[in-house]
């Protein structure tokens, strides 16, 4: 959208709409929507103290373990199953299966065989996460072109050197754009393990804030989470666009 | 060909459920029912019609927010394609929604809106709007312009342009994003079941596990990821009939 | 040799169906058009031939009324143009068929976009459909159809409409050389045995001569007209004997030497 000739940011209509936040704060409309000013401030207050760092610490820490083991399993499974034609026949149906079922309605098992504590929470973001990665590795190997393949072998590549100097490379734009997406859908299952399962770190806060009616506190909250999932989430949007330059012509 | 891959699904269900009873009977975990026993508790609620009851209360407000989600969700979708301005001011909030944990919100909706029906349509419909918006506001800005302009150089109206090519041409991707809103819509659903009220098979959930039912349980949250993948394949297919002409390739290949 | 013809000569002798005069156009700082000025005898094929950047394409959908010029005026029959008309009608270079709809909506969809009634444009759709060879395809779809089929089914589209002049976008690029010669053929028969003006834009210098009854020479940076030739000797040969013509072979080697240092 252009004003005057200039072309206005993509996200930019966003400070619009804090300005509306602002008013509609101010004006008292409902006690749901304290002012954005009034928020920013609390944010300030919350994030020094001890019981918001302890929350962001077991929320970092189930995320980032949740995150790890998805990519750790999720990677080689997909190239398994992109390599491999038994293996994507007999497990694809599953991945698909679990990529758009209700994962939600699994947490109350985890709970019950994992019990009450963070072990279930990391299983719970691992399972969000590891779905769609898995999906898109596998895309990312299946579309390396033929000739490539054949190029590595008629140059006598070593199975080391061939996937790590070729495949991984020219599935990497598939793999970063999968883990993107599922670092995504890891904040949600974290915070879904949280409210279900054990009530710690950031879902305890949310709990805390919103049965004593601080709102402002628990936008405070949200606003840091969700600028915490925007910023790992453009980290792997800067690595693809680092990438992108040989994404569309492999 | 389609033997074989039939014969392979049928294998690993096998092969899962097999591990299933197995680990029941080790057992596991005391929590842990074999698939048998699950299978069993299943059969009975399907028979004494409990399980009915308990997912007409939950599809309830699945299929109003689906609904309304899929309305409102395209209609807006469509203008934010349309218009840049409507672009710029619309798609950050959607963005926003789409990657922010909104289950946090759900206590707050039901402080506003209490826990009836009102609150969980609500839920079904944050959670499945914003990926039906941004896919029907990509499909539609990204219609190919070939097409556009041969609408334009027979003289079509904008009205044509919009209904005879951007619509159909978007279609697949619509469809594909209405799948997407309908799955995380069956998330909300549940969500809002077992932490909001419990009613449905979100009690069925909750309740089973409190007295240590533990096979009605696992039988509950089996038949709702059976039901949820059903559905969902069954959409599939539906979308492959309509859309025929558009899985083969493009005309200007 | 061919000699180019001024101007002022044509006029007095030939009736123009579409004239361009002091047309420009800019993309940003690009100039793709500096005041163009060209004229389309009635009832003939004038090709628009020039390396890439010459603006040919930009020039064609000016007239066609989806680009609008910076400055400079179009008419058609007489009238400005001041966007798509029912008196023009045009064929892309990448077909621009949609693809879920069959061979006889494709063909009939100028004629439902004009509001003509069902019967009546699956009627005239079906007469096309004939005349360009693929009768049978009725309800076959874009996918199923091969490059130089779909073309085809773009030709009787822009047919059907009826309208008086044909605006042909590199129209035989996407397809095989074969079927190219075919279609070559195929459109010399076209010109004749329709009355409509046909302006064709294309990069190939046989096709040009091949099928021309007017060759504008097209050069880039900045655009301009830098001949006009009009072939006449093997203009009533028939398709097989033309390629073999001297007249043809000369014009040919002719516009390559102007053309080559332009080869980027």
């Amino acid at each position: 959208m252009k004003i005057m000739g200039y072309r206005l940011p993509a996200m930019s209509s966003l400070i619009l709409w804090g300005i509306l936040w602002e008013i509609v704060g101010q004006a008292g409309v409902t006690f749901f929507i304290p002012p954005l000013s009034k928020v920013f401030v609390t944010l300030f207050e919350v994030i020094g103290t001890g019981s918001f760092q302890k929350a962001l610490w077991d929320t970092a820490y189930a995320f980032f373990a949740g995150v790890f083991f998805s990519i750790v399993i999720g990677i080689p499974t997909g190239i398994m199953m992109g390599k491999n034609r038994l293996i994507d026949e007999m497990l694809l149906p599953w991945v698909n299966m679990f990529l758009s079922a209700p994962l939600t309605a699994l947490v109350p098992v985890l709970m019950v065989l994992f019990g009450f504590g963070m072990k279930s929470i990391i299983i719970t973001t691992t399972l969000f996460a590891i779905w769609i990665i898995i999906l898109n590795t596998r895309a990312g190997v299946m579309q390396i072109n033929r000739s490539m393949i054949e190029m590595a072998r008629s140059f006598g590549a070593s199975p080391m050197d061939a996937f790590f100097k070729i495949y991984f490379w020219a599935a990497l734009p598939e793999i970063l754009g999968g883990v993107r997406i599922g670092v995504i859908r890891a904040v949600k299952g974290v915070i879904i393990g949280q409210l279900l399962i054990s009530i710690v770190g950031f879902g305890a806060l949310f709990e805390l804030y919103s049965s004593n009616f601080l709102m402002a506190h628990f936008w405070a909250v949200l606003i840091v989470l969700f600028a915490l999932a925007f910023t790992i989430s453009e980290v792997f949007a800067y690595l693809e666009r680092r990438v992108a330059y040989y994404a569309a012509k492999r | 060909m389609s033997n074989r891959s039939l014969l392979l699904k049928l294998l690993s269900a096998a092969i899962l459920f097999g591990a299933w009873e197995i680990a029941g009977r080790i057992p596991v975990s005391y929590a842990f029912p074999t698939f048998v026993e699950s299978m069993q508790a299943l059969a009975r609620m399907f028979f004494d019609g409990s399980l009915f009851v308990a997912y007409g209360e939950t599809l309830k407000p699945l299929v109003v927010g689906i609904a309304i989600s899929a309305v409102l969700g395209i209609a807006i979708g469509l203008w934010i394609g349309l218009s840049s301005t409507f672009d710029w001011l619309f798609s950050p909030i959607f963005i926003v929604m789409q990657a922010a944990p909104l289950a946090a919100l759900i206590p707050i909706l039901v402080m506003a809106y209490g826990i009836g029906l009102t609150s969980k349509v609500f839920v079904v419909c944050i959670m499945a709007m914003p990926v039906i918006v941004l896919n029907t506001s990509g499909a539609v800005r990204n219609t190919p312009s070939s097409i556009k302009e041969m609408a334009r150089s027979f003289l079509g109206t904008n009205w044509d342009v919009v209904f005879k090519i951007i619509l159909p041409a978007a279609s697949p991707v619509i469809f594909s994003g209405l799948r997407l809103g309908i799955s995380a819509g069956f998330i909300g659903a549940i969500l809002s079941e077992l932490k909001i009220t419990p009613t449905g098979v979100g009690d069925i959930i909750t309740y089973s596990r409190s007295i240590a039912d533990y096979p009605s349980m696992y039988a509950a949250i089996f038949s709702i990821i059976v039901l949820a993948v059903l559905f969902l394949n069954l959409l599939e297919k539906l979308e492959k009939t309509l859309f025929e002409g558009n899985y083969r390739g493009y005309a200007s290949d | 040799m061919a000699m180019p013809q001024t101007e002022t000569a044509f006029e007095a002798k030939v009736d123009n169906a579409v004239a361009v005069r002091g047309v420009s156009k800019n993309y940003g700082d690009v100039e793709a058009l500096k005041d163009m000025s060209l004229e389309f005898p009635r009832g003939q094929l004038t090709s628009l031939l020039g390396p890439s950047g010459c603006g040919k394409t930009t020039l064609l959908k000016i007239i066609a009324g989806l680009l609008e010029p910076n400055s400079g005026e179009i008419e058609v029959n007489g009238k400005a143009v001041t966007g798509p008309g029912p008196d023009r009608a045009f064929v892309f270079q990448d077909f621009a068929l949609l693809p879920w709809a069959s061979v006889l909506r494709n063909v009939g969809f100028g004629l439902e976009l004009r509001g003509v009634a069902r019967s009546e444009r699956e009627a005239i759709a079906e007469k096309y459909i004939k005349d360009v060879g693929l009768a049978g395809f009725e309800k076959s779809y874009p996918h199923e159809l091969s490059g130089g089929m779909r073309q085809r089914v773009g030709l009787a589209r822009a047919l059907s409409v009826n309208a008086q002049v044909l605006l042909m976008d590199e129209p035989f690029s996407a397809v095989d050389e074969q079927t190219r010669r075919k279609f070559q053929e195929d459109l010399l028969n076209l010109v004749q045995n329709e009355s409509k003006t046909f302006i064709f834009v294309t990069h190939s210098i046989e096709e040009a001569v091949y099928v021309s009854d007017q060759i504008a020479i097209l050069l880039p940076r900045p655009s301009r007209v830098s001949e006009i030739i009009r072939p006449s000797g093997f203009r009533n040969k028939d398709a097989a004997s033309i390629r073999r013509d001297p007249e043809y072979l000369d014009i040919v080697d002719e516009i390559w030497a102007s053309l080559r240092s332009y080869v980027e």
